[in-house]
């Protein structure tokens, strides 16, 4: 599949990033091979516990899957990790040495963290290569912004990106008119062109037809190795299909944690997860 | 046999037909017989010194003359003080008098009020004779101490010639004793006597020698100020009190078309000077009622304001459901309709709805300090208000209905909830509310066009800062923002004031985006 | 390449801006020569009266496209912009005061004629400097620019947003009209300031300066409106459009939105207070007024008629309302609050894209079917 050769292609080129951006990404010290630490964490809304003493570990260049029930604290994980939300306690670190709890959102995401929403997200108004062009690694002071003009290198990646995502006769379309299934690919484009060294996907193949869910089951896989990518998602068949580690949330901490086999035959999961839907 | 009183109004009602024969000259003599005559002739005395003693042409009856209704005066027998018919002036003819004889008269009254039966009328003698003392009056008082019995009014008069004896004896130890009296006594005179004593001339050298006068009257008088201090705190939080309680009104409204139903509606000042404009109306309506017809203003009020609410829900902000910056610019636009519909239908003057009686007048708890009646009700009457809502939100199905609605329209929608309706009604509900608010508004200001203008940015202010979708809030918001404002006001002035509290809130909402309570949970991001 | 060309600012000038300049300059030029050199007689003589009230109509133009670019492209309804018109109405007035010298009814050559009234001795602090036109020029910008750089850095900094922001914009506008009612603070009072003489030497009576004024009017709304484009269609532009439509995805992409917000209010606001620096030597006159909150509100119903986030088309709504009230209140005086009442129903419940959201539905049918033929080749 074409599509995916390129995918492979634009990351052989190595983590360097291609777009000209800011060093910071090059910085995370990753020398004990864990691009992500989440220690002691716990946030809780009007009393009631969201995240509960929540520990978990993301190894660079890994595939993981957080599965849960609703209200086990899924979003909310991704909402501290990417500066959205304040944790009454914990830690979260990005590497060996950057703590991530007290930047925003656009320091956490410039420092190489993306984020794919629940509910697709995209600037409606916008067309879809403008969607593209905002969410590209470069200069985002307003200085850069007001002055800067599309070099050909970065047409090429847009272009690609399109291609990727299949959206390449509808760049001229406004985001808005896409459907539902092309408003994730076109959020997931975003994803990409912005390459990102740790990916937070949540829920991607919500609406997409079988077909589309396999595309995205390949991508997602592709990327993992040169990219990290943590993946929410309640489809436990496409979670099967990509997995190589799965960790089960459970009312805000980790239940369980291990491959997908480990994680069915375990009682705990089974009952307070999978018991309830055989 | 004949009772001694009617013998007294027979003498009074002979000496009074003499006086309109008599010259200026020839008028004290008959004044001293109608003293004799005690307190029968008291309001003829009274209405002498005002100047209100007339005598009726036609038959020569001396009466008391008030202007009523236009041209007409209104008349009262001298003597009985029966009702009589009133006539235009051509018809009457004043009594007049000099300024020799308004000082005789006034000794007079003070002698005979003291001489009253009842305790109140003589306690208010020494009260007026104690602001004007003389030697005269210190003689007459030392008089009627003999006699009194009753203890408030003895307390009076001691009061009285302490504050005399102060500052015009020369016996050392009555000064002193004089001192024990005043110690604490509130009374403005006695403030003034103590820091006429404690004054310094011009280089400095205090007038009063004696040492120990001076210091006990130093620990009077800091005694008074610290609790002349304390009451002007207490008036101080009860201004703030009665502004808060006003906010809390008009917010209350906001609070639910705001604050439940997300609904920015900037013509709610305007359905509060509807609501003005309806206690004014029912007051045109029934005019020898005044005294009830502001309570039946309230429902009115509710109703009508209630009614237009609905209306301009109906047809207006429906159609920018899910559109809050749009429903501002169109409630807006509603405003100004409104605002120039009242100016056309009442003229743009302002109108004034009289307060009943029973709103006038202030409950006095010492000499300093009184709570005026009308921001009393008004305080008492917006907590009731805001009682009555929270249980209408909680207790009722209506109420259960709305919480729904504000929480989640979707899910309140396919249980069988007519949001529809509960959207009309909620925004009824508060459009009422500020109707009734405007009928506490007319009590306190004048009603005209304007009106809602005046307090609608503060009201939002209200509950901003008390934080959107929480009752309580703004139960608090509208109270600290009243107490705020009014501390500011003696340094700062009224203006300043309102501006420092605008100032304050904008820094406010900067550090606390969503007021004081805020709603907390992952429904409110 | 199209791609390319289709992000350019310049493109987009290119495009946009012709049309605009023409009429723009062919109406006022126009208006200009009828009035200089046209005899009165004529049948074409335009009078000083109406350049006087052209010039107010491309103040008021100038002040909707500042609200347009808050509003229009970032969504943030601003009810305060009259605050800072009227606060570069201000520092003009205080130039134009200081320009009167002892011509004033007094007569005294440093006070202006209402401190004599109040009895003040000296000129206060912030009043120095207003004698020369730079100086107030620069505090045109400066004043109105800190203001909105405080404000929007402290709203948008803890993210106070939507009709909050309105409510608390309303109240800025509210609070200085208050202070400035207020003859303590030494700006006029109720009368605020008026009874001017003349700008840079020139008699602000005269013909020739009126229609100067009027030039300068068009020519700052023509600078005002390309630079906007070029700002609107830069990537600068499109972060705003896009904190507009989805904040937290622009922040989650990278961007401070909080930086970008206040640049652009601060911007916008500094649009603002050259209107009003532009509009007191026309009308003569600047009081608290200036400050109601109802003005600031009236602005945002121009924007909302002539179609927002276009640019053009709060120019178009500023002039076509204002020409209306002019027309209107001459023959109902009285009635003219139940028009724009109704005005802003109207627009709000059956026209949310305004005027020119109705040619620009069918002419953007147009550009699309243009560019997807462009990517096909």
């Amino acid at each position: 599949m074409n599509r995916l050769q390129a995918v492979r292609q634009r990351l052989r080129r190595g983590p360097a990033p291609p777009l000209g951006a800011g060093s910071d990404q090059e910085m995370v010290d990753i020398s004990h091979q864990v691009l992500l630490y989440v220690e002691g964490l716990s946030v809780s809304f009007d009393g009631f516990k969201a995240l509960n003493e929540l520990n978990l570990y993301i190894n660079d260049g890994e595939l993981r899957c957080l599965i849960g029930a609703n209200g086990a604290g899924k979003t909310t994980l991704m909402d501290v990790i990417t500066g959205k939300t304040r944790p009454d306690s914990g830690q979260v670190y990005f590497g060996q040495t950057i703590d991530l709890l007290g930047k925003t959102e656009a320091q956490i995401a410039q420092l190489g963290v993306g984020r794919k929403f629940q509910k697709p997200t995209v600037f409606e108004q916008q067309t879809v290569f403008a969607n593209l062009e905002l969410a590209m690694r470069v200069e985002k002071n307003i200085l850069a912004t007001l002055v800067a003009r599309l070099s050909s290198e970065n047409l090429d990646s847009i272009s690609e990106v399109l291609d990727i995502i299949g959206l390449k006769s509808q760049h001229d379309a406004l985001a808005g008119a896409l459907s539902h299934g092309q408003k994730q690919w076109l959020e997931i484009g975003m994803l990409l062109i912005a390459d990102p060294r740790l990916m937070l996907v949540d829920e991607p193949v919500a609406g997409m037809t079988a077909q589309e869910t396999e595309r995205t089951a390949e991508l997602l896989t592709s990327l993992a190795g040169k990219r990290t990518v943590v993946v929410v998602e309640h489809d436990m068949e496409f979670v099967r299909s990509i997995a190589k580690t799965v960790t089960v949330l459970h009312q805000g901490s980790v239940l369980a944690e291990g491959s997908m086999s480990d994680i069915q035959s375990d009682p705990a999961v089974i009952e307070v997860y999978l018991g309830e839907d055989p | 046999m004949v009772s001694a009183g009617e013998v007294t109004h027979g003498e009074v009602r002979e000496l009074s037909q003499r006086l309109p024969s008599a010259k200026l000259r020839t008028l004290p003599p008959i004044v001293e017989q109608l003293e004799q005559c005690g307190e029968a002739a008291l309001p003829l005395l009274q209405a002498m010194l005002k100047g209100d003693l007339w005598v009726r042409r036609s038959d020569k009856l001396i009466v008391i003359a008030e202007r009523g209704k236009g041209a007409e005066f209104t008349l009262v027998d001298a003597v009985s003080g029966v009702q009589l018919p009133s006539v235009t002036k051509k018809k009457i003819k004043k009594i007049v008098i000099n300024n020799r004889l308004r000082v005789q008269l006034r000794d007079m009254i003070a002698r005979v009020t003291l001489a009253s039966e009842d305790p109140v009328i003589r306690e208010s003698a020494v009260r007026n004779m104690l602001n004007k003392m003389s030697a005269d009056n210190v003689a007459l008082l030392a008089k009627a101490r003999l006699t009194e019995n009753d203890r408030q009014v003895l307390a009076v008069i001691d009061l009285s010639l302490a504050v005399y004896a102060l500052n015009h004896s020369t016996d050392r130890s009555l000064r002193l004793n004089a001192l024990d009296v005043i110690d604490g006594s509130l009374e403005p005179v006695v403030a003034n006597a103590l820091s006429a004593v404690l004054a310094a001339d011009s280089s400095g050298v205090d007038l009063e020698k004696d040492a120990d006068v001076r210091l006990k009257a130093q620990q009077a008088f800091s005694k008074i100020q610290r609790r002349i201090d304390f009451y002007e705190l207490l008036e101080q939080i009860f201004y703030g009190l009665s502004l808060g309680s006003v906010l809390l009104l008009i917010a209350t409204g906001l609070a639910i078309t705001f604050g439940v139903m997300g609904v920015i509606n900037m013509a709610h000042g305007e359905l509060i000077m509807i609501g003005a404009y309806c206690a004014y109306m029912v007051q045109l309506l029934m005019p020898n009622s005044i005294e009830y017809s502001i309570l039946l203003a309230i429902p009115c009020a509710f109703v009508v304001s209630g009614s237009v609410g609905i209306l301009i829900q109906r047809c207006v902000i429906r159609h920018l459901h899910g559109r809050p910056l749009e429903t501002l610019l169109a409630t807006f636009g509603i405003s100004l309709i409104l605002q120039q519909a009242v100016r056309s239908i009442f003229s743009p003057l302002n109108r004034q709805v009289i307060s009943p009686s029973w709103l006038s007048g202030s409950l006095e708890i010492n000499p300093i300090f009184s709570l005026t009646y009308n921001r009393l009700y008004i305080l008492v009457f917006a907590l009731i208000v805001f009682s009555v809502l929270q249980l209408v939100l909680k207790r009722t199905s209506l109420g259960l209905h709305v919480r729904a609605v504000s929480q989640n329209r979707g899910m309140a929608k396919a249980i069988g909830i007519r949001t529809e309706r509960v959207d009309a009604l909620t925004f009824g509900l508060g459009s009422g509310i500020a109707g009734i608010a405007g009928v506490a508004l007319s009590q306190l200001t004048n009603v005209g066009p304007n009106l809602g203008q005046a307090y609608i940015i503060d009201s939002f202010m209200v509950v901003v800062f008390g934080g959107v979708g929480n009752l309580w809030g703004t139960l608090v918001g509208g109270f600290s923002l009243g107490i705020a404002n009014k501390f500011l006001e003696p340094t700062t002035g009224a203006v300043l004031a309102n501006i420092i509290v605008l100032v304050g809130i904008i820094l406010f909402i900067q550090k606390r985006p969503s007021g004081l309570f805020p709603q907390k949970g992952r429904a409110a991001e | 390449m199209t791609l390319a060309n289709q992000f350019s600012p310049l493109h987009e000038l290119r495009n946009k801006a012709p049309v605009f300049l023409t009429a723009l300059f062919s109406m006022t030029l126009f208006a200009s020569v009828c009035n200089l050199w046209v005899p009165e007689d004529s049948a074409f003589h335009v009078s000083t009266y109406t350049i006087t009230l052209l010039g107010k109509y491309l103040c008021y133009a100038l002040l909707a496209l500042s609200v347009d670019v808050v509003w229009g492209y970032c969504g943030i309804l601003s009810l305060g912009h009259g605050a800072f018109f009227a606060l570069g109405g201000y520092t003009m007035g205080m130039y134009l005061m200081r320009q009167v010298g002892d011509r004033g009814v007094y007569g005294n050559p440093l006070l202006p004629d209402f401190m004599v009234f109040l009895n003040w001795q000296d000129l206060p602090w912030f009043w120095q400097g207003f004698d020369q036109f730079w100086f107030a020029f620069f505090a045109t910008l400066l004043v109105p620019g800190l203001l909105a750089f405080v404000f929007g850095w402290l709203a948008f900094r803890s993210r106070v947003a939507g009709v909050y922001l309105s409510i608390m914009t309303q109240a800025l506008t509210y609070a200085l009209m208050l202070a400035f009612f207020r003859n303590e603070m030494g700006f006029g009072g109720n009368n605020g300031l008026t009874d001017f003489k003349d700008i840079l030497g020139f008699n602000l009576q005269s013909d020739r300066v009126r229609v100067a004024l009027f030039l300068c009017s068009a020519l700052m709304l023509a600078a005002a409106y390309c630079a906007s484009v070029l700002i609107m269609s830069s990537r600068y532009g499109r972060v705003i459009m896009g904190i507009r439509d989805a904040e937290a995805r622009v922040r989650f992409i990278g961007f401070k939105t909080e930086t970008y917000k206040v640049s652009l209010f601060v911007y916008s606001a500094v649009l603002a207070a050259i209107a009003g620096a532009l509009y007191v030597p026309q009308v003569g006159i600047i009081n608290p007024g200036e400050f109601s909150p109802l003005n600031s509100i009236e602005v945002v119903v121009w924007v909302a008629v002539g179609g927002r986030g276009t640019l053009y088309g709060g120019i178009v709504g500023a002039i076509l309302v204002n020409y209306a009230k002019t027309r209107f209140t001459a023959i109902f005086p009285d009635q003219w609050l139940f028009v724009l009442g109704a005005l802003f129903v109207f627009v709000t419940v059956f026209l949310p894209q305004g005027l020119v959201g109705v040619f620009k539905d069918q002419k953007h049918w147009l550009f699309r079917r243009k560019s997807v033929e462009d990517v096909g080749e």
